[in-house]
């Protein structure tokens, strides 16, 4: 009886969970110390997807860098790509037309609409819920299929340019977007049914993971993360790039700053991401979709094979580069995950002196210690979960 | 593994349905062991569930509704101990691939790879310091499948040219026979 009786000698345990691991999104290794259930330490570490992209993109010239920023959040590539080409215009001093803003604007919405639901659908399924996983995948495939109608390719689509876009959109395009678009939001419904008021998702994210609205500010949090805590920052608001300052949305706000709340800050933005793209389309401009900028776009195809004079501006362009003005830009745009920045230095040449990417994944990732230390070992998926990031944009 | 010769009943005819694979009667399939163990692996190939980059989005769509791999009774294991072989799906770095050899190497024979995308393969248009320049430096690959990323359909083509290759299988299993 007395063997019995004697207190139990607890140790920490410590264990690593990742970098091959279904529920850490890629390949984010966490070491956490555990004593029994309980998370006492939580150290993540990065780099296992760390490519060198910034240090690619400074050996290419502008227009090259641009397929790699598909790579960067392969998610959502449409808002890199949009996110760059801002960055760039603003540092070429150029303007992409009225149509082509509009045009991006409506992608950028659709690219986030694809993010979105493959947050969805993998954060639910980490939880335990596996049928919202496969509708989600089902509506993925239908942007999927939207952009390989406008661009051929359905993930890395680079089909932004600088000072516009690649190609106009085809009627077909526009008629199936609409489509889509009016259809979305009693899909979304049916997701909410299945999801918001469910008892075990409702358990096992109210509660889990609260960060006050001064610290998620202090931590440098952005997008779905940062409005869950009820700070209303949106670039697309305060800093309106392309064509959001002329169409209609709102903010999503959540209160208390847990998993639940940044759950509906994120379903309200698809919806939201939803009203967007309607209007664009509603309200899409004729006109042309590049910049009539001849020294910063490249000049167009059929003329460059019929035209000596275009063929050598081409060939100019794509092997020297434009000629930049010197000085260094910071644009911020928002990507489905939060604030992507491209931070460019110029030294006139063609090329970056360097390219720095803001990458809200990596500043999220960063938050998973306070959110996970004091909580329980199963709660650390949900958190990871609800950060929602991706190790391509963290690592870069 | 000889094929039965003498027939109980007479009357009873060999139908040749594949090549080596002869059907007697309704019941009764006649064939050779290497036959019959290759179809059992072809027909349930487990992968492991094991992402690297952007590829590991595009395999997601595969096992997802829409293009649905469980009716090639492909179902993803979350353990390499119970995987059949892996998709090698993104970019490889330096710091990773320790760690993607460590999980072949905790896979139990036989195993498979299928090398996905232009980073697998050859690295793709990540020439840097910090890439693989293609993962067959470290493992042996059996299918490669191009494409930055390759589409679902090219993934079902790997699959099958995968299910192919062990169809042709000899002598793999002998070492216990």
């Amino acid at each position: 009886m007395e063997d019995i009786e004697k207190p139990f000698e607890t140790k920490e345990m410590t264990i690593s969970m990742g970098p091959q691991h279904p529920a850490t999104h890629g390949v984010l290794r966490l070491v956490l110390n555990l004593n029994g259930e309980n998370v006492v330490k939580c150290t993540p570490h990065v780099g296992y997807l760390h490519r060198g992209i910034e240090k690619l993109g400074e050996n290419r010239t502008y227009f090259a860098a641009l397929p790699l920023t598909d790579r960067l959040d392969y998610i959502s590539s449409m808002n890199n790509n949009v996110g760059y080409v801002n960055a760039v215009e603003k540092l070429f001093g150029i303007e992409a037309p009225s149509r082509a803003k509009f045009i991006r604007t409506m992608v950028a919405e659709l690219g986030r609409i694809s993010s979105h639901i493959i947050w969805l659908g993998t954060h639910v399924l980490d939880i335990g819920a596996t049928t919202p996983f496969l509708l989600a995948m089902a509506e993925r495939e239908k942007i999927l299929d939207l952009f390989e109608e406008l661009c051929g390719a359905r993930l890395t689509v680079s089909y932004p340019r600088v000072g516009g876009v690649r190609n106009d959109v085809s009627q077909k395009f526009l008629d199936q977007a609409y489509e889509f678009a009016m259809k979305f939001d009693a899909r979304m419904d049916e997701y909410e049914t299945l999801v918001t008021e469910n008892r075990i998702w409702k358990e096992r994210t109210v509660d889990i993971g609260i960060i006050s609205a001064e610290e998620a500010v202090n931590w440098g949090l952005t997008g779905g993360t940062l409005r869950g805590s009820g700070v209303d920052y949106d670039v697309r608001k305060y800093f309106p790039y392309d064509a959001y300052d002329q169409v209609e949305f709102e903010v999503p706000v959540g209160k208390k700053g847990d998993c639940y709340d940044r759950y509906l800050v994120r379903v309200g933005e698809l919806r939201q991401a939803n009203r967007i793209l309607r209007q664009c389309i509603e309200k899409l401009p004729e006109g042309p979709v590049l910049a009539d900028a001849p020294k910063f776009t490249l000049p167009p195809k059929d003329m460059v094979l019929k035209d000596m004079e275009h063929l050598i501006h081409q060939f100019i362009l794509i092997t020297k580069g434009p000629t930049v003005p010197e000085g260094e830009i910071y644009v911020g745009t928002e990507v489905p995950k939060g604030e992507l920045g491209f931070y460019f230095v110029s030294d006139g040449t063609g090329r970056p002196y360097r390219m720095r990417v803001r990458a809200p994944s990596f500043i999220h990732a960063s938050v998973l210690p306070r959110l996970c230390e004091g909580g329980l070992i199963a709660d650390v998926i949900a958190n990871i979960g609800t950060i929602d990031i991706v190790l391509g944009e963290c690592d870069r | 593994m000889g094929l039965i010769t003498t027939l109980s009943a007479p009357s009873m005819s060999l139908v040749e349905v594949e090549e080596g694979v002869k059907v007697l009667s309704p019941n009764i399939v006649i064939t050779s062991m290497d036959k019959l163990i290759n179809w059992g692996r072809s027909s349930s190939l487990w992968p492991m569930t094991f992402g690297l980059a952007c590829c590991a989005i595009e395999m997601m769509a595969c096992y997802a509704s829409h293009n649905d791999l469980d009716r090639m009774g492909i179902i993803p294991r979350g353990s390499p101990r119970q995987a059949d072989f892996m998709f090698v799906a993104g970019t490889v770095t330096k710091k990773m691939s320790e760690i993607v050899r460590r999980v072949y190497d905790q896979m139990p024979e036989p195993r498979y790879v299928i090398s996905v995308g232009s980073c697998a393969n050859s690295g793709g248009i990540f020439n840097t310091y910090s890439t693989v320049q293609g993962c067959d430096t470290f493992l042996p690959i059996d299918v490669y499948i191009p494409g930055c990323p390759p589409r679902p359909e090219a993934f079902i083509d790997g699959i099958i040219k995968l299910q192919e290759k062990i169809k042709k299988e000899q002598f793999r299993w002998g070492r216990w026979r």
